[in-house]
């Protein structure tokens, strides 16, 4: 799971061309990592260790973030036939299968460079088994170390001081010291919590650019727009800096925009009207997704929240890096991932932002790459349906695999979906 | 010996077969009516600790779907064309009250399907016992083994909250013995196919394997004992087929049929992972003098669990323990039956496979649903498999 690391198209914000300008800048260092004798990490979005390997002077390749990214430049197709062709099922996660058909044919990485190979798997195991599968494959093409961080799930939404000294425990005995290995360095504690101190400074100002959806029109879209938003914090940039920067730009210009009373920005332009106000749970599909985005901006419907949009850390409910406990905050932010959450706990979430963010309603994306996702979606539709009198939609994609966006079906769905809307609507809610 | 038409399996052979059809588990109501009071504790596939349960006076009753029997009626109404059948069968199962007679289930950390499908289960039925069990992929005792001996307690406080005995470790040594004792009759039963297939063919010690899902280790104890003893009687036979290993079935299970289907196409299967829960730990569960019994459960999981595809191979090559188990069986070849759409067994395949190249050892490949009525197909490409095993063997 991750998010486009990109600027939207339409109108350009000053801090969408500092993102663009942040991406650029990493991957010239990625390009230059080997010349400049630095190490390279490969990681996952959900529970990165951001700040610890930045503290170590290495840099982060995300290979979701590869992949999303091969999706939305029309590439995955032909990685994911490559993996195929090469004995990948064609059942299993396409994220997978699009990067290693993107290592088969070359590594070239978003912005047309090589990319670097490992020095380091980073196995970070937060809320999905595949990410498992997933390193154990690139060991095969790699042989390079993996560093396990086996993150336990929260099934009834608790962090136990049992989960967390466990994961405290690896991130002592076995992650650091294979950081330290791969690096040559010490473990530098002042540069670890200095980071720490500025992820919660970025988080605070994200939180706020999330709730500014609870206004009426919402100056965002909490699930299209809201997976640039992420883009810096899920990835590279937690923890930097240009993290903070990056956020306080883009609280400026969401409270700006709400000051002004305008919508939020899409593919073309500021949305006129807000007629709907929708919760998404599910990520998006990556192949066709200004295509998909228009489904919605045309119909005057806004994403006010999402829960795509918490995979890479769950703010909003009020955890925050404390830089005075470094290796337990590293441990509950692992923890508290939103695909790490027991499905109670996932119901109770969204329930809370469909009553929080005043939603008309909810859709679900279900993909089928995902089942950490996607099993048990239909029941959360029920019992949110049920929970909330607001009426969901289920529509089916997949992440980065063109075969299974069917566009006229899902246009079709989310239409009679608005007049389900429209229709309760009439009738008024529970 | 005077010929005989009567098989000596037979009997023990109908009863496992009993035992494994009984979905309504009417073999679980009947130890409950014969320990009052006592619970019955459901658990999905693949593995979880059997010994903690009995210790606490429970009966650990492991489930593996519907099968090709059963009706889905609402099952299917949960889950996404995509999502492989077990899930939907096993909630069919429970919301049609064939497992009423379960006081609790028990979720062990397997794929993100078994995992979700715990979350389910809590909101669907509110008022059971319903626990997650996470079992540690870091395998160092001070830290994975800390973790799993503290979630192992914590079901034991929860179950004693509902009625279960107290943990005691005298208690955990006995159930920790009887289930070493059930092991090594597995394994007498597993040598009896390895060495002579002909006695009792791989879809005949499923069964009896099967049929321990939902019994005391010394009852299932004594029905394998009573199929090893009745296998040995058998007459012999001479027939000339493949030896096989079978992958990829550690969690839906393959119709009976299918199996069968297998050895009639020309396949010895000589050993495969259906019904690894019962498997998972390679050898007897040794517990030290002054060890705490749940630290040698823990510990040994992490020392000897097998190797599978829902747990991290951190030091060892990906598919070094199928090539030495090929070896060590003396098979021809591997065959790979994973359900469809089964992450951890489809993902872990390419690894395998490229061992088994590395190795020269032939494999073939198809998918399958607990449902499948038709294995047509299957049983002509297991057929052309055998036949080329055998002539890549004979050629060596
Ligand atoms: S299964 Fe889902 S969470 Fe896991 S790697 Fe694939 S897309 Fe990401
Ligand atoms: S068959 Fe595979 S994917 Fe399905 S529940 Fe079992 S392990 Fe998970």
């Amino acid at each position: 799971m991750s998010t486009p690391a990109a600027a939207a198209a339409g109108a350009k914000d000053e801090s969408q061309i500092r993102q663009k300008r942040m991406i650029g800048e990493h991957f010239e260092r990625l390009a230059r990592a080997r010349h400049d004798g630095r190490k390279v990490v490969y990681t996952f979005v959900p529970g990165n260790l951001t700040e610890l390997i930045a503290s170590f002077g290495m840099l982060s390749v995300l290979p979701e973030i590869n992949a999303l990214q091969s999706g939305m430049r029309g590439r995955s197709a032909a990685y994911i036939a490559e993996a195929e062709k090469s004995g990948h099922s064609e059942d299993v996660c396409t994220y997978v299968k699009c990067d290693i058909g993107m290592l088969r044919s070359g590594n070239i990485g978003p912005t047309g460079t090589k990319l670097p190979e490992p020095d380091l798997l980073l196995l970070s195991y937060t809320g999905c088994f595949t990410f498992m599968k997933w390193f154990e494959l690139l060991r095969e093409q790699y042989r390079c170390p993996v560093a396990m961080l086996h993150v336990p799930y929260q099934p009834d939404g608790v962090i136990t001081p049992s989960m967390r000294a466990y994961v405290v425990d690896q991130l002592k005995n076995e992650v650091i010291p294979a950081m330290e290995r791969v690096s040559g360095r010490r473990l530098d504690l002042d540069e670890l919590t200095a980071q720490l101190a500025r992820s919660a400074a970025a988080e605070d100002d994200l939180v706020a650019v999330w709730e500014s959806a609870r206004h009426r029109p919402s100056p965002i879209d909490g699930y299209f727009g809201g997976v640039y938003y992420v883009g810096p914090i899920f990835s590279a940039f937690r923890g930097s800096e240009e993290a903070v920067a990056y956020y306080r730009e883009l609280r400026r210009e969401v409270d700006a925009r709400m000051a002004a009373g305008k919508g939020p920005a899409t593919p073309d332009g500021t949305l006129a009207e807000e007629r709907y106000r929708l919760v998404v749970e599910g990520p998006p599909n990556w192949t066709s997704f200004n295509d998909f985005w228009r489904m919605f901006t045309r119909e005057g419907a806004v994403a006010v929240a999402s829960t795509y949009t918490r995979v890479g850390g769950l703010y909003d409910t009020g955890f925050r890096h404390d830089a005075s406990h470094p290796f337990e905050t590293l441990a509950d932010y692992c923890l508290g991932c939103y695909t790490n959450l027991g499905l109670p706990a996932r119901v109770a979430l969204l329930e809370r932002y469909i009553r929080e963010y005043h939603a008309d309603g909810f859709i679900i994306n279900s993909v089928k790459s995902c089942n950490s996702f996607s099993a048990g979606q239909l029941l959360m539709l029920r019992e949110l349906e049920r929970r909330t009198g607001r009426p969901g939609g289920f529509i089916e994609s997949d992440l980065v695999d063109p075969r299974y966006f069917g566009k006229a079906n899902i246009e079709n769905r989310i239409q009679s979906y608005l007049q389900m809307v429209d229709a309760r609507r009439h009738g008024g809610y529970a | 010996m005077p010929e005989t038409h009567v098989d000596p399996c037979g009997a023990v052979l109908e009863r496992a077969r009993a035992l494994v059809e009984d979905r309504s588990l009417a073999h679980v109501r009947a130890w409950k009516t014969a320990n009052p009071g006592a619970l019955a504790i459901g658990y999905l596939p693949i593995y979880v600790p059997r010994p903690l349960f009995e210790a606490l006076g429970c009966l650990p009753v492991a489930l593996f779907g519907g099968g090709d029997e059963l009706e889905i009626v609402r099952g299917d109404s949960y889950f996404q064309s995509y999502i492989c059948h077990i899930p939907r069968s096993t909630l069919e199962l429970g919301l049609s009250g064939h497992l009423d007679p379960l006081d609790g289930m028990v979720f062990p950390s397997i794929c993100d399907v078994i995992r979700n499908l715990g979350g389910m289960w809590r909101m669907l039925f509110p008022d059971r016992y319903v626990a997650y069990l996470d079992i540690p992929q870091n395998f160092d005792m001070a830290t994975g083994g800390r973790f799993f001996a503290h979630a192992m307690r914590e079901i034991a406080e929860a179950l004693g909250a509902r009625g279960a005995k107290r943990l005691d470790a005298a208690a955990l040594r006995r159930a920790i013995g009887g289930e070493n004792a059930r092991r090594a009759s597995l394994e007498r039963l597993d040598a009896i196919r390895r060495a002579e297939p002909w006695r009792l063919r791989a879809s005949e010690a499923y069964l009896i394997a099967r049929a321990g899902a939902g019994l005391p280790a010394a009852t299932h104890r004594a029905l394998v004992d009573e199929a090893v003893e009745a296998a040995s009687r058998r007459p012999a036979r001479l027939i000339d087929n493949a030896r096989v290993v079978l992958r990829g079935s550690f969690c839906e299970q393959p119709p009976l049929d299918l199996i069968r289907s297998l050895e009639k196409a020309g396949c010895d299967i000589v050993d495969d992972d259906f019904q690894l829960g019962l498997r998972t730990i390679d050898g007897e569960i040794a517990v030290g003098e002054d060890e705490d019994p749940l630290d040698a459960l823990a510990r040994t999981y992490l020392q000897r669990g097998v190797a599978t595809a829902s747990r991290y191979i951190a030091n060892d090559v990906k598919g070094a323990a199928l090539v030495s188990r090929v070896r060590e069986c003396g098979a021809d070849g591997v065959v790979f039956a994973a359900a469809s759409f089964c992450d951890p067994a489809l993902l872990d395949q390419p690894m395998l496979e490229a061992a088994l190249d590395r190795a020269s050892i032939p494999h073939t490949s198809f998918k399958f649903a607990e449902n499948n009525a038709q294995f047509q197909t299957i049983r002509e490409q297991a057929g052309a498999f055998s036949d080329s095993v055998k002539l890549w063997g004979a050629e060596r």
